[in-house]
């Protein structure tokens, strides 16, 4: 089991003119949520790189959070749609990946849905916290392990095979 | 441009503010302070009570000058509240504005948060992953783009007016569009206005004629915005022209066209009168309408339904020639600056709540209805009377109909206990009845208003505190016969009381209008939950929208009276002005970019551009972007295969350094 001091670790990528905007708005309006999230702003959900989901999973994140404009509402005509896109298709690989599916989501929050914002990122903290630790980092660095052991073992097993055949020629 | 890109030694300045208790209250500053002041190239970690004050601002000026800081980092509230103050701090002192950054630990941090160091631990991770950020920034310009100096008001109810008075009186050419056939909005049929009782039509339709007579005043009646593209400064709209039928230039408004209608009876519900009169399809919609031309109504003219008319208005016209039963609706296109949206609101339906009998008791009439009622230019010439002709001897107004309600509209129309308190002066004074007013609490915060709900009472208008239970005909006593019945607990008391009146008068409240989501979307503002147009910020820009260049006036914000739609329209002109006069509006610099090496010409990019910025160069077979045309989404950085689209203030690296900073252990 994990450590029970653990604490679900999300990186949020809100886009400035809706979901960054009801985060603000969630704070004017003293709404009370999780302190797990970590927002990160740009200016459309549409930059949300599909490799930032993945670094930020490899380094360390529990969940990764992506919120923009409801669809047609989008401050650049339809960069939420793109994201929609690339999230679909990056939640099979994840899956592939043997990571859960609720790990990753996608919300539309415009700018005047402050309790959105709590109630998403509630959510997504509980339901992170039930799966408990992605841990990516420790189980790159135990598969590193994994391999290094294995080359170790198979240097030793092709210098015993050498050894033996030197020995068999001598003799 | 200032080149002070220091290529060497990066030396980040972070400062985090208290913002007296607002942040540190719930975040222990001075340890968030003590931790970035371990990470690599801090070379100043500071924590100060305000750092938008002056001598906060000062503080970083000094440290930049001091310690030769090349980056800044401030901790506060949101970058969308003060970016701007700190970036022109930075760039006082010397700096490349775009070596600072933002971190929002207030309203992400200490006004959400609980847990005192759970809130302290985000603090820092955020800051630690602006202070890796920062190092990557680069020197950025702002690019000046021209604005128009041209205005578009959608909307001619008093905020438009007033709006595009102004700006027409400050030498802006103004175009004024309004989807009704005459300008005037609800004001219009306003009898007198509280709480001064002046008669709403000797100062409403001055302005009116001068919108008419304005030589900076396009007046396009109806007519409807039907596109918007562009961006602030240079906006191209699209404006649906219906078709009247009837050439308002030619048009002199002798209403001898109305009197020849085949149609000698007037027998279709007109819109002014809320359906109490009946107009004829070719009509003016009320006496003092701006433009003064008449207007025929296809779904109701003979000739349109039928075409077997004699078009005997045609033949009254005669000369003039002002009726043209070939009009076509149009399309035209204007290029604008800026545009005010004044769009109002719509009243409450009353038949949404049952129970009080609207639509089923014909002496149960809305607030709209009496108003006409009481005016000498109404349908009944300014008598209040019943449907059988004859003078009501008691009414009762219920106050909140659909308002402060949570199964119909939550928030207060503000209006409504003004307004019935004026119907009721009025209804007194026209009929000498006695005037009961059924009230949830009485909201009268404007100026004079108080002193108005004092001489309600002086003048023996009776008010019963408790929200009416049920309007009903059905009587049980000798004197409640012939009578419609409210039901109501009187809450002072402590009583449930039926009271007998003649007439009911529901206080309707205000809603958005029912396509105020359409609307939104074509001038991309944002809605509040309720519907209305959500400014920029509640206190500081109140008639500003996420949208440069769009800003809002009157109820579309919000419910209000005339005085504040008056005042919010001068506001979003004063605006709208400055941005003119100015000249120029300063793009932010986060456009995207193509390294040419690293393209490959797959093109996929060229397709995700909402704005054709991006172009194929097929003779060196590459993708270019236009910096003119690009928002800075980055949309087609994150698609580009190669990597070789990137973000100016976005860039890969800034984004990836942040991921690694938000994660890494405080």
């Amino acid at each position: 089991m994990h450590d029970p001091n653990w604490q679900p670790r999300i990186v949020a990528f809100f886009c400035n003119w809706c979901t960054y905007t009801a985060a603000d708005l969630a704070g004017v309006s003293r709404l009370k949520y999780a302190p797990n999230a970590r927002i990160i702003r740009l200016m459309c959900s549409g930059r949300a790189d599909p490799q930032f989901i993945l670094a930020a999973f490899s380094s360390g994140a529990d969940g990764v959070l992506i919120g923009g404009c409801h669809p047609g509402d989008c401050h650049y005509s339809e960069g939420n749609l793109k994201t929609l896109r690339r999230f679909r298709l990056l939640k099979r690989m994840l899956h592939d990946l043997g990571i859960d599916e609720k790990r990753l989501r996608l919300e539309w929050i415009s700018a005047a849905e402050g309790d959105k914002v709590r109630s998403v990122i509630n959510e997504m903290v509980e339901d992170v916290r039930a799966l408990g630790p992605l841990d990516l980092p420790g189980r790159f660095a135990d598969w590193d392990g994994e391999m290094t052991r294995l080359e170790t073992r198979a240097q030793a097993a092709a210098e015993q095979v050498s050894e033996a055949k030197a020995e068999a020629a001598h003799v | 441009m200032k080149n002070n890109y220091s290529n060497g030694e990066v030396r980040v300045g972070f400062y985090v503010c208290h913002c007296g208790h607002n942040i540190a209250g719930m975040v222990d500053c001075p340890a968030v302070a003590y931790y970035i002041s371990r990470l690599p190239g801090v070379v100043v970690s500071r924590d100060y009570k305000y750092m938008c004050s002056d001598p906060g601002q000062e503080l970083i000026k000094q440290d930049i000058k001091e310690h030769g800081l090349n980056r800044v980092v401030v901790a506060s509230c949101s970058p969308l509240l003060h970016e701007h103050t700190f970036r022109h701090a930075v760039e006082a002192a010397g700096l490349n504005p775009f070596f600072f950054q933002m971190v929002n630990i207030r309203e992400h941090g200490s006004w959400v948060h609980t847990d005192r160091a759970a809130a302290t631990d985000k603090a820092m991770a955020l800051s630690r992953a602006a202070v890796n950020r920062v190092r990557f920034h680069r020197p950025l310009e702002t690019t000046r783009v021209p604005i128009h100096p041209d205005v578009l008001v959608v909307g001619g109810g008093i905020a438009g007016i007033h709006a595009a008075l102004t700006m027409a009186n400050g030498g802006k050419k103004v175009f004024l569009v309004e989807r009704d056939p005459s300008i005037g909005g609800h004001m219009a049929k306003f009898d007198k206005t509280f709480p001064t009782l002046d008669c709403a039509a000797c100062i409403l339709t001055p302005k009116m004629s001068a919108v008419r007579s304005h030589e900076n005043i396009t007046l396009w009646t109806y007519s409807e915005v039907v596109k918007v593209e562009g961006y602030v400064g240079n906006y191209v709209v699209t404006v649906k022209r219906k078709p009247r039928y009837v050439n308002e230039e030619l048009c002199i408004g002798c209403q001898e066209c109305i009197n020849a209608c085949i149609f000698k009876e007037a027998k279709f519900p007109d819109e002014f009168n809320v359906g109490l009169s009946k107009r004829k399809p070719v009509y003016i919609p009320f006496p003092q309408a701006v433009p003064q031309a008449v207007v025929i109504d296809p779904m109701r003219c003979l000739h349109f339904k039928t075409g077997k008319c004699k078009q005997t208005c045609v033949e009254a016209c005669g000369d003039r020639h002002a009726i043209d039963l070939n009009q076509k609706e149009e399309l035209v296109q204007i290029k604008v600056g800026n545009i005010v949206v004044a769009t109002g609101f719509k009243l409450f339906d009353a038949k949404r709540i049952p129970q009080y009998g609207y639509g089923l008791y014909p002496n149960v009439v809305t607030s709209i209805e009496l108003e006409r009622l009481v005016t000498s230019s109404g349908p009944t010439g300014g008598h209040v009377v019943l449907n059988n002709g004859r003078t009501p001897q008691s009414v009762a107004f219920v106050l909140c109909v659909g308002s402060r309600d949570h199964k119909t509209n939550r928030w207060c129309s503000r209006t409504c206990c003004m307004h019935s308190m004026k119907l009721a002066q009025l209804v007194r004074e026209h009929t000498g009845a006695d005037v009961t007013v059924f009230y949830l609490d009485i909201r009268a915060p404007g100026k004079g208003c108080e002193e108005f709900y004092d001489k309600s009472l002086k003048d023996g208008i009776q008010f019963v505190r408790g929200r009416v239970a049920e309007v009903t005909d059905w009587a049980v006593t000798p004197e409640e016969e012939g009578k419609l019945v409210v039901r109501v607990e009187d809450t002072l008391a402590g009583l449930v009381r039926r009271i007998p009146v003649d007439m009911i008068v529901l206080a309707v409240g205000m809603e958005p209008q029912a396509d105020s989501q359409d609307v939104r979307r074509l001038f991309n503002m944002s809605c509040g939950t309720e519907g209305w147009f959500l400014e920029k910020h509640p206190k500081m820009a109140p008639v500003s929208t996420f949208t440069d260049g769009v800003f809002i006036a009157g109820c579309c914000q919000g419910p209000k009276d005339i005085p504040d739609s008056i005042a919010q329209a001068g506001a979003a002109a004063a605006e709208a002005m400055a941005l003119i006069d100015r000249g120029y509006i300063e793009q932010e610099p986060n456009t995207a970019y193509i390294v040419e090496e690293d393209c490959s010409g797959c093109k996929s990019c060229v397709p995700l551009c909402p704005y054709t910025a991006i172009t194929f160069d097929e003779a060196k077979g590459k993708a270019s972007i236009n910096a003119a045309l690009c928002k800075g989404c980055g949309t087609c950085v994150a698609a580009c295969p190669s990597g070789s689209i990137r973000q100016h203030l976005f860039e890969d690296d800034e984004i990836f350094s942040e991921i690694e900073g938000v994660l890494a252990h405080a």
